[in-house]
Order: structure tokens, then sequence, then C-alpha cells
């Protein structure tokens, strides 16, 4: 199936190479950082984790997300997905080569990163992460390429994929919940000591993962004249819509337990982030994610406003947009601040730290654009591709 | 570790991330051997810990020459900023008790300093979350770091609920002079997380930590699990405090007040 990737417009082709000079130039950064230390970054003895970690739990998340396809498709016989199915698990494949490097790109003397292998810590709940998070991305690929491979061929997939797909619908949720318990099995960080975190991380993620699936598949429709169809897209709307309602839902339950009980240590972070004593800019954003989450619910609950073909995608948009400031940036700042001792150490990205990140997410869209060029290039002469 | 052993430690590990019951916090601790290689002088003890008798100590000065003892003793590194290293340093009663503050305190504890320092928690969540056993705890009760093994993901960091780690965001090497200050102890590279370790290397060679010598007396080390070590002796006669008792850790440093 690799031929698909060698023939192309002249647009693949640029596309391709305007990813590889940012990876390239980034890369020029990442060496610097690798020379000078982790100094290039925000980051603190008091805010120890900031950009990176944030963008590896964002897109674990969006990894996870494929499983609101293939629940369906496998649990429901929803037929109207098999279409667009490749298209979430290619974009769970992307998603965690990203969560790997952005924790490479974390870590103080990556060279070392092998030691997480070599001196295995079962009490470690990054252990049990790095294991999860590297049998998702061998699933998604053995799975996404053996069903395209059949589609090609235009035979029925293999007996033994149907198990595999199973154990991945699971697998999707283990991921998030794991990297939930990163957080929220630490005693003294309140904002993150909270059960409900796996919770709110999974419907955070079931409604963001798909909408930026769904972003990145109109964008698709326009260059290539790929639809994943008219009811599909429908459904998966609906699904997005109510996770986003169990996403604010979950939000608003972690506000009154905060604020009713009057616990400083509760309420604290969650008040500084919207009150940002002495103006931290996190509270303009936190303020324009909340003002998002609502207007993109107002604009995809009426079933007439969601299915009009020009504000869905700004209302898709919008949601993205609200739930990676929760999660991508809200989450690490409300857990490093205040300190242990009750202070605020400010956190603000470097230039080099956003240039690093931005890296990294050029390196997942390069994976990303590779994956789904072949799924296209499958799809089009199987003649499964429009209408 | 044999395949029992680790089929013992996995399901240990695993029942005590959900059930955290107090016989199973020492598999979670993860005990290890002391890799401190200690001579026949050494000092022993079942469990390390410390008492401050913060009454004897007047001014914020008389810990700031504590702190350049340990600076000195470890080759921590000066270095300014929000990504600076500390190992032992001070702060208001606020500070270092956040949850123990008091609208109207008394006239000493608003105005007096506190030493601040890792505790060797009994129950230390940065060896908890320490994905590679870089951070582990000695069979005598201290918390320690193989700069060696660290890989520098700095989970440690937001696992200890005491503020008392530190990052080498830049080459500590660079922020010392040559040679260093104690040419007998390592120094660490860049990208590697440090703290306090009890002054694990001097113990092990017959003598008390370096704050503790230069204390003159103010700071008690010695075994908690003997009554009549120095600091049982001293905390059954006195009134002292823990930090973040309620969190579950179990701080080996104790503050008479
Ligand atoms: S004080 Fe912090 S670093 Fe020291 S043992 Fe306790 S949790 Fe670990
Ligand atoms: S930074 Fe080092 S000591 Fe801390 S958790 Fe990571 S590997 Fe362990």
């Amino acid at each position: 199936m690799l031929e698909k990737l060698l023939s192309g417009p002249k647009t693949y082709y640029l596309w391709l190479l305007f990813l590889l000079c940012l990876i390239a130039g980034s890369g020029l950064v990442y060496l610097q950082q690798l020379r000078e230390g982790l100094s290039l970054t925000g980051m603190s003895r008091d805010v120890s984790w900031g950009l990176y970690i944030s963008q590896f739990t964002y897109f674990v998340g969006v990894a996870a997300s494929a499983v609101m396809l293939v629940l369906p498709t496998y649990f429901h016989h929803y037929k109207k997905f098999r279409r667009m199915i490749i298209f979430g698990e290619f974009m769970a494949v992307a998603a965690v080569v990203m969560c790997a490097l952005f924790i490479v790109v974390d870590l103080g003397q990556p060279q070392r990163m092998l030691n997480v292998m070599l001196h295995p810590a079962p009490s470690s709940v990054m252990f049990y992460d790095m294991l999860v998070l590297t049998g998702y991305l061998a699933l998604n690929v053995v799975i996404g390429w053996t069903t395209l491979e059949a589609e090609r061929l235009e035979t029925e997939p293999p007996r033994w994929i149907k198990p595999l797909v199973y154990l991945s619908i699971l697998w999707a949720f283990s991921i998030h919940t794991v990297t939930a318990f990163l957080y929220a099995g630490i005693p003294g960080r309140h904002y993150w000591l909270t059960a409900i975190m796996a919770a709110r991380f999974l419907s955070s993620a079931f409604c963001s993962g798909p909408a930026l699936l769904l972003l990145l598949l109109f964008l698709v429709r326009r260059l290539t004249g790929f639809d994943p169809g008219r009811e599909a897209v429908k459904t998966l709307t609906t699904i997005i819509v109510y996770a986003m309602c169990v996403n604010v839902f979950f939000y608003l339950l972690e506000l009154f337990t905060a604020f009713y009980s009057g616990i400083p240590g509760h309420s604290e972070p969650i008040a500084l982030l919207f009150a940002g004593h002495g103006g931290h800019w996190v509270s303009r954003w936190m303020w324009a994610a909340a003002a998002m989450a609502l207007l993109s619910l107002a604009l995809l609950l009426p079933p007439s406003l969601r299915e009009h073909r020009a504000i869905l995608p700004a209302a898709l948009a919008l949601l993205v947009a609200a739930t990676w400031i929760d999660k991508g940036l809200g989450l690490l700042i409300g857990g490093f601040t205040p300190n242990m001792f009750e202070e605020i150490t400010l956190y603000t990205p470097t230039g080099s730290e956003i240039t690093i990140a931005l890296g990294v997410c050029a390196v997942g869209a390069l994976v990303l654009s590779l994956l789904w060029k072949m799924a296209l290039g499958v799809k089009k002469e199987s003649r499964d591709f429009a209408g | 570790m044999n395949r029992r052993g680790f089929i013992k430690a996995a399901g240990l590990s695993a029942f005590a991330l959900i059930g955290g019951a107090a016989p199973f916090d020492e598999a979670l601790a993860g005990i290890a051997p002391g890799r401190y290689g200690r001579n026949e002088k050494a000092l022993r003890a079942k469990r390390w810990g410390m008492v401050v008798k913060t009454r004897e100590f007047r001014r914020p000065e008389d810990y700031a020459f504590l702190a350049d003892v340990c600076r000195k003793e470890h080759n921590v590194p000066r270095i300014d900023g929000p990504q600076n290293v500390k190992w032992l340093w001070h702060d208001t009663f606020a500070r270092v008790f956040p949850d123990a503050v008091n609208d109207y305190p008394d006239e000493r504890t608003r105005s007096s300093v506190f030493p601040l320092l890792c505790n060797h928690c009994d129950n230390p969540p940065c060896v908890r979350v320490c994905p590679t056993g870089a951070t582990y705890k000695t069979e005598d009760g201290i918390v320690a770091i193989d700069y060696h093994r660290c890989i520098g993901c700095r989970f440690c960091m937001a696992g200890c609920p005491y503020g008392a780690r530190s990052f080498n965001f830049k080459d500590p090497r660079l922020f010392l002079p040559d040679p260093p200050p104690n040419p007998a102890f390592p120094t660490r590279m860049i990208g590697v997380v440090e703290k306090c370790n009890f002054c694990a290397e001097r113990l092990a060679v017959g003598r008390m930590p370096a704050c503790v010598e230069a204390s003159d007396g103010r700071i008690l080390f010695g075994d908690l699990e003997d009554p009549e070590s120095g600091p049982r002796r001293a905390l059954a006669a006195n009134y002292s405090i823990r930090r973040k008792p309620s969190l579950g850790t179990r701080p080996g440093v104790y503050y008479i007040i």
C-alpha cells in the first residue's frame, strides 16, 4: 500500500515539504534544549511540568477518541461509520506517536529513557501508562493496516482481527484512565486529587477527539472530494454533543465541591485559574474557554444549527479550542499553582518550548498525512469514496 | 528480581495502588538496600529521623548558616531565579505549615522562620511515582536518589507534597567552583532531580549529618524506633508537629514548636 504515498498533487508534496521544514527547524531548537537543558523552558522548581506534559495528556485523549467510531461499528453494528473508521484509527496512531515524543522532549535525560523498561517500577503509574500506550499504538497499527489491506484486496478482513478490535475498545478507555491516574493519585495537588479526573478526561476526549477528526475530514473533503457520509457525520456530531454536555457537567461538579465545601485547597486552584490573583494570563484563556464551550453547545444542541454546513465546523472548532484550553493549559497550571507552600509561581511557556511543541505536532501531522493519504488512495480504488 | 519476586511485587503494588493499606505501604515504597557503601564505623538505625528544636533558633541567619554548610557539603549550586536548586532552606510558618495557619498567631509564630528539607517520609509519594526506581527508600528510612538512573521525568516533583525536590534545569557544575567545595561528594549532571539525602554518605562512615553537627544540639538526629534515642526523648518531652500530616506520608522530620 506504500505506493499510494508516492503519487499525489503538487499541494501534497508542498505540504509534506512544509512539515519537514517545520520539523527540522524545531529539531534545531530541540538540539539546543539538549545542550542547555530544560532551562530553555518556562518551567521551574514550582511548576515542574508544563506545555509538553499537558500536550501529552491532550493527545492521549485524541488517541482514545477513535473508540467513538469503533465502538458503535463493532458493538452496535452501525454500518455508517465503516467508511471513516480507518481515519479515526490512523489519527490514534499519529496521536500516540505525538504522546511518546512529548514525553521524550520533556525528559531531562532522554538518552536514559529505556530505564523505564530496564528498571520497571510497578508502583509507578507511568510504568502502566507506557505499557498501555505502546499496546494501543500496536493495536491501532495492526488493525488499521489489516483492515485497509483487506479493503484494497476487496476481501473481508481476517477473522483474528475482531478480537483485537474488541480489545482496542477496552484499551482506548484504559489509556486515558491511566493517564488520569498520573494526576489523580498524587497527594497534595488539590486540583488533581479528584476521583472524577478519569471520567472528566474521557468525556473531554470523546468530544474533542471526534470533533478534531471531523474538522480534519471536512478539510480532506475540500481537498480530495472524499465524503465521510452525511449520516455518519450526523451521528458522530450527536456523540460529540452528548460527550461535551457530560464534560461540562463534570466540570460543574468540580466547581460545586470546590466552592460549596469552602475548603481552600479545593477552591484556590480554580479561583486562580479564573480570577488569576494579580493577573495570571491563564485566567483570560480560561474565561475564553468557558465562553467557547457554552457557545459551541449553543450551536451544537439544536439539530437545525448543527446540521448546517457552515455552522458545524465553526462549532466544532470552538469545542476543540475550549477543551484544549481546559486540558492543555488549565490542568497543569491549576495543578501546580498555588504551589506546595500555597504561593503562586507564574508559568508561561517560552518561545523555544512552544516551537518544540509545534515540532512534535508537525511530526504528528506528517504521520497522519501519510497514513491518511494511503487510506484515501485505497478508498478511491475501491470506490468507497463519495456520496 | 526473579520471576516470583516480580509477580509478588507487581501484585502487591497493584493491590496497594488500589488499597494503599498500611501493611502494603512498604511494598509500595519499594525498599531497596542502601546504595551508599557503609564501612564498619557506620551509624545504624531502624528508621532515621530528625527533630528541630525551633525555639532555640533565633534568627533566619541561624538557618541560613546551616543551609550554607549543607550546600558546601553536597556541592549544591547557587542558582538564582525560579529554576534554583535547594536542599535545606527556611521560610515563614504559613508556608512551612500551610494547613496549620491561625488567624491570630502569637508573635513568635508570626515572626519566626522554620527550616525546610526533605522529610524522608515513611510512605513517600515520590518513591511511589518514580518510574525507574531512581528514587528509592533505604532500609533505614532514608529516601535517596540514584542520579545515574534518574531520567528527569520530574514525576517525583509533582508527587512530593513538600516541594522538597529540585530539578537541574541548568548544568549545576557551571555554578560551582572548580574543584567543587566537597570533592568527595559527587556533583550532579544536568537534567536529574536532587534533594536532601539525610547525609547518608556521612552516616555510612560514622558521622552525623552536616546540619546536625553544625547546629550545636539544636537539631537532633537518631533512630525514631529507639525510645532512648535523642529525638525520641525530645519528642516525649515536648509538643511537636510535622508538615501536612493529613496526607499520610508520615514525615520523619519533627518540629518542636
Ligand atoms: S518530603 Fe518529598 S521528597 Fe522527601 S520523602 Fe517525602 S515526598 Fe519524598
Ligand atoms: S525525575 Fe528521576 S527520580 Fe524523579 S521520578 Fe523521574 S526518574 Fe524518578
